[in-house]
């Protein structure tokens, strides 16, 4: 260092700093854009091949096996639906493991939260930018599908809105988990009984309206039920004024998740 | 909104106040009625053995770490409620490499640069001089990862002056250095006092406070057990001369009996018995080694604990 370095002589007042601050928020989302710029062809290829998969497995496979449900091809039907299993695997688990990871292994959040930012701003910022590329990642199955059978339309630019609300509740939840996990092994245990009986009962693959009464309250309760919907009724004209319930509760599903988050990681990483 | 009320240190003058700070977790009490104030300008080094609550302390004066009682105000703003205020003003250099393992220098030092507030137009440059600072001027687009353990923690150094802080904290800056790398970084944190940065550092090796701190306290079990410049703490704790005898173990005990008997301060200290105040004792010592007494000496006679 040089003499010029000398702080505090002749320098500008600071600047103040605040709650939810924009600087904060892109400082730490800068960050991730470094990090995705190493990763983004892993990160993309498993986001993009799995519900390729799944389009190929269900609406080649079982597809013709079954007739045509309520005017929709099946193809039409699954490609819609496993919009939602990709906004929920692209949230959900970045949400978990790199929260456990920056946390609790690399301790980047440690030296995060010695420069001007707040919990609630690290939290923010990274489930900002996770559920950003959610909705993002939310379009392939759209665009898979189109290769077989699945029309564009002006509705689907929605879908990356809809992904995005999604993304930042199970983002949060993710983040949760991985605040209150003991242990990263701990994932097993949601990925198994939450995430996984999640995405199979959401009317993606199958509509819940065939389901016995208790378990199709169960799927009703699923965000990712209306996630669902939402996008199916966006993608193949049908909005109509019941959409407005489904996306109250995907924004009150994100809320509740983001408080939750900051409160539950925020104990954790303020001792 | 956390007001810039003051850029003025506080009460007192003081850069960095805690006064009847206690810190428990669970039935540990790691911080224990802590009473500390450092003046702006100041290399302050915190010397106390493992567990005495420096790392702790360090926390608190970044509130991740939230005191059970009393105050701490930090460059003039109270703590916790204005931390972010003071953070923005102060660097960190931690204990533990917490550098993102898969980023570059450059993309570590740009993303602090952001947090830290840079503005845009100055960022590059605030960059560059922290890579300068680092001394990785030619290593700017390696990986972390990449990086040895002596370039590693310069990043560190670098990473937490990228902003020109008026104060810096560094916890443990050279624990499990090599002596040269070592010797880098004392140059570097000597740099900065000579800049007019405030810093406080803590430590457990005795040379390190003993050769770059203005002022030094002595912390064991959670509190400052003694203060002062290093010379002041050498002839209060250990006097001017130490007498070490050396010879066979039973020769070692019998020194250490006859130092008792007559009521002199002494300790073992490897293949010796060294006893302290030794210009005291004329007359009725033992053979042995004379030498100036230094800070190993009155640390352990403050703390009771040999160090490595």
């Amino acid at each position: 260092m040089s003499a010029e370095a000398r702080a505090g002589e002749g320098q500008p007042l600071p600047r103040r700093v605040g709650r939810l601050e924009p600087a904060a928020l892109a400082g730490v989302m800068s960050r991730d854009v470094a990090i995705f710029g190493r990763y983004w062809k892993a990160t993309t290829f498993s986001s993009v091949v799995q519900p390729t998969i799944y389009l190929l497995a269900f609406g080649l496979g079982l597809g013709a096996a079954l007739h045509p449900h309520g005017g929709l091809s099946y193809q039409q039907y699954v490609a819609t639906g496993v919009v939602a299993t990709a906004v929920l695997f692209s949230s959900a688990f970045p949400g978990m493991f790199n929260t456990f990871i920056r946390w609790q292994f690399q301790r980047t959040y440690d030296a995060i939260l010695a420069a001007p930012v707040d919990v609630e701003e690290l939290i923010t910022a990274e489930v900002l930018w996770i559920s950003a590329r959610a909705g993002v990642y939310g379009l392939a199955p759209l665009i898979v599908g189109f290769f077989f059978g699945l029309e564009p339309t002006a509705g689907m630019v929605l879908v990356p809105l809809i992904g995005f609300v999604t993304g930042f509740g199970f983002a949060c939840f993710g983040v949760t988990v991985a605040a209150v996990a003991k242990t990263i092994d701990n994932f097993n245990y949601i990925t198994s009984a939450v995430l996984t009986p999640m995405f199979l009962v959401a009317g993606t693959f199958f509509p819940v309206s065939n389901l016995p009464v208790g378990v199709r309250t169960v799927a009703e309760i699923n965000p990712l039920y209306h996630c669902v919907q939402l996008v199916r009724h966006a993608s193949l004209g049908g909005l109509g004024s019941g959409d407005l319930a489904h996306a109250a509760v995907l924004l009150a599903f994100a809320l509740l998740m983001w408080r939750l988050a900051i409160a539950q990681l925020g104990r954790r990483l303020i001792d | 909104m956390i007001g810039a009320r003051s850029i003025e240190p506080g009460a007192g003058g003081a850069a960095i106040s805690l006064s009847g700070v206690v810190k428990r977790f669970g039935a540990i009490t790691a911080v224990d009625g802590l009473e500390l104030e450092v003046m702006p300008g100041v290399c302050f080094g915190l010397l106390g053995p493992n567990g005495a609550g420096k790392s702790t302390t360090m926390r608190m004066l970044t509130a991740q770490t939230l005191a059970d009682e009393g105050s701490i105000s930090v460059l003039g703003y109270e703590l916790p409620r204005e931390s972010k205020q003071s953070r923005l003003e102060m660097g960190v250099v931690p204990q533990l490499d917490n550098l993102d393992q898969e980023l570059t220098c450059r993309q570590i030092l740009t993303v602090f640069a952001r947090l830290y507030r840079v503005p845009r137009a100055e960022r590059a440059a605030a960059v560059e001089r922290a890579l300068q600072i680092a001394n990785l001027t030619g290593r700017a687009d390696t990986i972390v990862k990449e990086l040895s353990g002596g370039m590693r923690r310069r990043l560190l150094v670098g990473r937490g002056l990228i902003h020109r802080p008026r104060l810096v904290l560094l916890d443990e800056p050279t624990v499990g250095l090599d002596p040269q790398i070592r010797q880098e970084l004392w140059t570097l944190i000597d740099g900065l006092r000579a800049d007019g940065v405030t810093v406080l550092m803590s430590t457990h090796y005795i040379e390190e406070a003993e050769r770059l701190a203005d002022t030094v306290a002595v912390m064991s079990a959670g509190r400052i057990i003694a203060q002062g410049t290093p010379a002041e703490l050498v002839a209060a704790h250990a006097g001017a001369e130490v007498l070490e005898v050396y010879g066979p173990p039973e020769r070692l005990t019998e020194v250490s009996e006859l130092a008792t008997a007559n009521g002199w301060a002494s300790r073992r200290s490897g293949p010796a018995v060294a006893i302290l105040r030794a210009e005291t004792v004329n007359g009725r010592a033992p053979e042995g080694v004379r030498r100036p007494a230094n800070l190993e000496d009155a640390f352990v006679a403050l703390t009771g604990e040999e160090i490595e």
